[in-house]
């Protein structure tokens, strides 16, 4: 088993990279870092880059600028699929004629001569769950499947550096359990992993750092616990056996205010009470229902901070019911720009205007 | 940006070709269309020309199918002429036309370059397995072919298309020679499906491209084109074919034939391949019909075509449409004295041979306002010869239909004791009466002196 080692070069160290489609600005100055062993999150809305950026750890474009090293070997300004590096982007490619024992088969004797012995192909379907249908067309496979069949393809060529682009699209409870498995075994033996995903739960429960783009920059780059922090004020759903009693006591709770219309986000449900605030006055709410009678059956955030995070910083959490920077005060770098030098876990605060290029 | 597409850096080895040849041929033999075709032509052929050939009724429009119960290597050549029409640019359509456009339906560029590391080796193990692929094809045509006329009516002198016989083992020869020539525009036509595939992504013009090539070449030659732009046609090698049955053959069709189609499969597999190297694979958007891609396909290979006009303009004596009055009295008197003779055999007279016979043959084509030249079915003509010891000399009358490509059908016109309809009793059953009518095939290239 590999070990990490944190004396190792990093796996990625992008610096000002730079990429256009025709006019379209896809990556602008975009700086990350990544080290071996990391579970690392690439998120944004559509049309961030995040594709892109992935297609650039691949080999399978090259950065219009700026400069690019993987797994410490610097990139070049031809296309070359980088040594040790496996994945996938926009879905994993896989042959439907095939089954899935052939994709993966046909794979392996592709990369074998380069990547030492390679993992066996019944291992990597059992990792993946997928031994039961390993002689199966892969044209029957559905999307989960198809994904799971994709990560065991590069699981075959023992990657260090592993790419994924929204793993988790289309699978159920029990594909979710492989698939986070088999990342995090990887990360454990010391391979980077790389994933964009739209599933800020799957972010939560795999990345210990992540990475926001819009428009093609960097917002946001580090901790996930620090993202959180973010988030600033958050809604909160409550469930009670008395929804009046219930709104009364959290018009009258210090720090606390009711939003009104309850959660846009969801089917409209009159016993719930939305409510915003601090931790802090949350707790003095569920006193107060405790000491007035009234039973407390369920208390969550509407979105989770994470997400809340996210939507902040990219601005598109107007219509969820979460505040942005602007109005709690909190510095979100929602004003996006390219900084000149991200530090990890900083959120960048220049804006277009400021920008010296 | 257009990346350019250069070897990886050290340490990051591409895939061998071998490799990557292995997995698209599994690839390709995987698709449930590839095994029908292959199906399709190693057992169709056989069936067809089995039946047929034991029938009364005989396509007599495709040259030697008039001669499908007689021998059964007539039965693969009639294969052989409908496969050169249809089956052929069809069927590399189908296989070299999709094999990069199928990457582009399901998305797998990426995966694969991945999984090769060069786009080069990518190429060429395609390019390998797709011409695998038809290869077998055409081995299927052939073989089926060949062997459902042998069954059906067994292994039997072949009467060429200038009337003289080829023992069986000469016929096999010949006959598997004419299916090695056709090869060469096989190439040509797959190398444009290469071209197609890599040109226009996933359009289905990318697929139909060789098949509306063959078609738009094939309405070129029915026109009354001169003979140096018919030859320089890739699809002429589908047709130079027939000048191996004639004696002595026509070699000088034949190897133009095989030159501009193996000019014509470099070229086009040069130009896919730069398209290919040139492509932005990250580009999502890409569908390959961008004017200037075309224009890139396109016109190098009108460019050849012009070439190769001048070329054979320069270095042959052709002139004109190549039909000539004086090659068409030369054929037909030839395929005249070969088939009287046959026609004696037959009827159990005395032995002649063509040199006793001392046929000749005098043609006009459309009567005196009309020039004696190029094609048509207005061509008359006048055989006469004489037989040993007799004073008199014979005639018959024919009237010839002669096409652009050389090939000309004679029906007799009286006398009908020599030339009309009536059956022969052979040794293997009756057939009609050999001089009633026949194929023939005049060399475009020879030059005579006008008569």
């Amino acid at each position: 088993m590999r070990k990490t080692d944190t004396h190792e070069s990093p796996a990625v160290r992008a610096r000002g990279i730079t990429k256009s489609f025709g006019d379209v600005v896809a990556l602008d100055g975009v700086d990350l870092d990544m080290a071996s062993g990391q579970v690392h999150g690439l998120v944004g809305p559509n049309g961030a880059g995040k594709t892109t950026l992935l297609g650039l750890l691949l080999g399978l474009a090259v950065a219009d600028s700026g400069r690019l090293e993987i797994l410490g070997t610097p990139v070049g300004r031809t296309l070359a699929v980088p040594d040790g590096v496996a994945g996938f982007v926009d879905g994993p490619g896989l042959y439907p004629s095939l089954t899935a024992r052939q994709n993966l088969s046909a794979l392996a004797s592709l990369r074998r001569h380069d990547a030492g012995p390679a993992a066996d192909v019944g291992d990597a379907l059992e990792q993946v769950g997928l031994t039961d249908v390993a002689d199966d067309r892969v044209r029957g496979f559905s999307l989960g499947m198809r994904q799971r069949l994709g990560l065991a393809a590069a699981l075959l060529t023992r990657p260090r550096l592993l790419v994924l682009d929204e793993p988790a699209n289309g699978l159920d409870p029990a594909g979710k359990h492989h698939v986070h498995r088999v990342i995090t075994g990887l990360a454990a033996e010391g391979t980077a992993v790389v994933l964009s995903s739209h599933r800020m739960d799957d972010l939560a429960a795999l990345c210990s750092d992540v990475t926001i783009l819009a428009t093609g920059r960097v917002v946001f780059s580090g901790p996930v616990s620090k993202l959180a922090a973010e988030s600033g004020e958050l809604d909160y759903r409550l469930l009670t056996s008395d929804p009046a009693a219930a709104h009364r006591l959290a018009a009258e709770t210090p720090g606390l205010r009711v939003v009104p219309g309850g959660d846009p986000g969801r089917r409209a449900d009159a016993a719930a009470v939305v409510v915003r605030g601090p931790v802090e006055a949350l707790d003095e709410l569920v006193v107060r229902l405790v000491g007035a009678g009234v039973a407390l059956r369920e208390l969550g955030p509407v979105v989770t901070p994470l997400e809340a995070a996210f939507l902040a910083l990219t601005g598109t959490g107007v219509e969820t019911g979460v505040e942005t920077g602007a109005e709690t005060g909190v510095e979100t770098g929602v004003e996006t720009g390219v900084e000149t030098g991200v530090e990890t876990g900083t959120v960048p605060a220049q804006t277009d205007q400021e920008d010296p290029r | 940006m257009t990346a350019t597409v250069t070897e990886p850096r050290a340490g990051a080895r591409p895939a061998p070709v071998l490799h990557g040849y292995r997995f698209e041929l599994v690839k390709l033999l995987s698709q449930w269309r590839i095994r029908l075709l292959l199906l399709a032509c190693w057992i169709a052929p056989a069936v067809f020309v089995a039946a047929v050939s034991l029938q009364t009724s005989l396509p007599a429009d495709t040259v030697f199918g008039r001669w499908m119960n007689a021998t059964g290597w007539a039965g693969a050549l009639v294969v052989l002429d409908f496969s050169c029409s249809w089956a052929l640019p069809l069927l590399t359509a189908l296989v070299a036309g999709d094999v990069f456009a199928v990457e582009d339906r399901l998305g797998t560029w990426r995966h694969l370059l991945v999984a090769v590391r060069s786009p080069r080796r990518i190429f060429v193990a395609k390019t390998l397995a797709s011409l695998t692929v038809i290869l077998l094809l055409v081995a299927g045509l052939a073989a089926s072919g060949i062997a459902g006329g042998l069954a059906a009516v067994g292994n039997r002198p072949l009467a060429g298309l200038d009337g003289h016989l080829l023992a069986p083992a000469d016929a096999a020869g010949t006959v598997l020679l004419a299916w090695a020539c056709v090869l060469a525009p096989t190439l040509a036509f797959a190398a444009v499906g290469l071209l197609g595939s890599v040109a226009l992504g996933r359009s289905p013009m990318g697929l139909l491209m060789p098949a509306l090539l063959a078609f738009a070449l094939q309405l070129a030659q029915l026109l009354p084109l001169p003979v140096a732009v018919q030859l320089a046609l890739p699809s002429h090698a589908f047709l130079a074919w027939r000048g191996l049955f004639t004696s002595p053959a026509q070699a000088g069709p034949v190897l133009i034939g095989l030159v501009v189609s193996l000019a014509w499969a470099a070229a086009a597999t040069a130009l896919a391949y730069r398209l290919f190297l040139r492509r932005d694979f990250t580009d999502l958007a890409y569908d390959g019909s961008g004017r200037r891609v075309v224009a890139a396909a396109a016109v190098p290979l009108a460019a050849l075509v012009a070439l190769t006009v001048g070329v054979i303009a320069v270095a042959t004596p052709a002139t004109g449409s190549g039909i000539e009055k004086g090659k068409l009295q030369g054929s037909l008197a030839t395929a005249y004295a070969h088939l009287y003779r046959l026609q004696t055999q037959e009827l159990h007279r005395p032995e002649v041979t063509e040199a006793q016979l001392g046929a000749a043959a005098s043609c006009d084509k459309g009567g005196s306002r009309v020039a004696d030249e190029g094609p048509g079915n207005d061509w008359r003509c006048v055989v006469s010869w004489r037989l040993p010891g007799a004073t008199a000399v014979g005639s018959a009358i024919y009237q010839l239909d002669v096409t652009a490509d050389g090939r000309y059908v004679a029906d007799g016109d009286g006398p009908k004791e020599v030339n009309g309809y009536f059956q022969v009793r052979t040794p293997n059953g009756d057939a009609p009466n050999p001089l009633w009518q026949f194929d023939g095939n005049v060399d475009l290239l020879t030059s005579t002196t006008k008569d």
